[in-house]
């Protein structure tokens, strides 16, 4: 069995429709589970103080925002190459997901931000660049909400998705490219020898874990209503005609 | 039930309801265009003939 066989409609609609209440059960278990083992279970820290039990919202939601325009490029790439539908519909409906999570990522960074450091925000490389892949959701979005014909849509938007992936690079990385800023390095790394205390990391997986989830399901039921929605569009074309 | 957060309070509370209630309308708003489309399109194809996708 190949992978392309999902890039056909009805075998993704079959597949989507089985692993569904699956997924949106998980990742509804894993994100209660997480956030109340991270709210009600777990210590201050002490330099932060409670502040800390922001990290299971924000961590999350910055990683998720930068992982789903991957998702994107990736799906975006294969329309290029490939001309699947199912993949440029998958990039779009991923899109107000990431414009989501990258909202949370700065709200929440925000409020954390400002009794730790003394301010709301600051033009720091990675609060900056993560602002700018927020301009670049919302740009993208508009894209595919301003082209009538679906086709003209995916290839532009697939170029503007490879254009704004060197902002969510930078917005992962910039803190090594420019050593400055207030914001800190990576709280973990699967290559660093000291991460965040094990008291905070287990409950902090569990809220990774939730959230991955959460975003499949969500690109799953979104991309199921986009190839709905181009299919009566078509239907619709054709009555026109008619 | 609810842990001392002291004078942080609004800050961890602020970024958990702020969070949860964007993450409700994303899931609101994907469910309702989900149902709206589904709909459309159920009374599109039986007025044509065609078969459900």
């Amino acid at each position: 069995m190949s992978i392309w066989e999902y890039a056909n409609p009805k075998k993704f609609m079959q597949t989507s429709a089985w692993a569904l209440p699956w997924l949106t059960g998980l990742s509804v278990l894993c994100l209660i589970a997480g956030l109340i083992w991270g709210f009600f279970f777990t210590p201050d820290d002490y330099k932060q103080g409670s502040t800390v039990k922001i990290i299971y919202l924000h961590v999350p939601s910055a990683m998720m925002a930068i992982n789903a325009w991957v998702m994107m490029l990736v799906a975006s790439l294969i329309w290029l190459v490939r001309r699947h539908h199912v993949s440029a519909l998958a990039a779009r409906a991923a899109a107000p997901i990431g414009l989501t999570f990258t909202a949370i990522a700065l709200v929440t960074g925000a409020l954390w931000g400002q009794p730790m450091w003394g301010t709301w925000w600051a033009w720091d490389p990675r609060l900056t660049s993560f602002l700018i892949l927020a301009l670049f959701y919302l740009g993208y979005i508009a894209l595919w909400q301003a082209i009538d014909d679906p086709d003209t849509a995916a290839d532009l938007t697939s170029v503007l998705c490879m254009v704004g992936s060197v902002f969510a690079l930078l917005s992962r990385y910039a803190v090594n490219f420019w050593n400055q800023g207030l914001h800190q390095g990576a709280s973990l790394s699967l290559d660093k020898e000291e991460n965040v205390s094990d008291v905070f990391w287990f409950p902090l997986l569990v809220c990774i874990a939730g959230f991955v989830l959460l975003f499949v399901t969500l690109v799953l039921m979104r991309t199921r209503t986009e190839i709905r929605a181009r299919r009566l569009q078509a239907l619709l074309a054709r009555e026109r005609l008619a | 039930m609810i842990p001392d957060l002291g004078k942080y309070a609004t800050a961890v509370l602020g970024s958990y309801a702020a969070s949860i209630l964007l993450i409700l309308l994303l899931v609101a708003l994907s469910v309702l265009r989900g149902r709206r489309v589904k709909r459309q399109l159920a009374e599109v194809e039986a007025r044509q003939g065609k078969t459900n996708v």
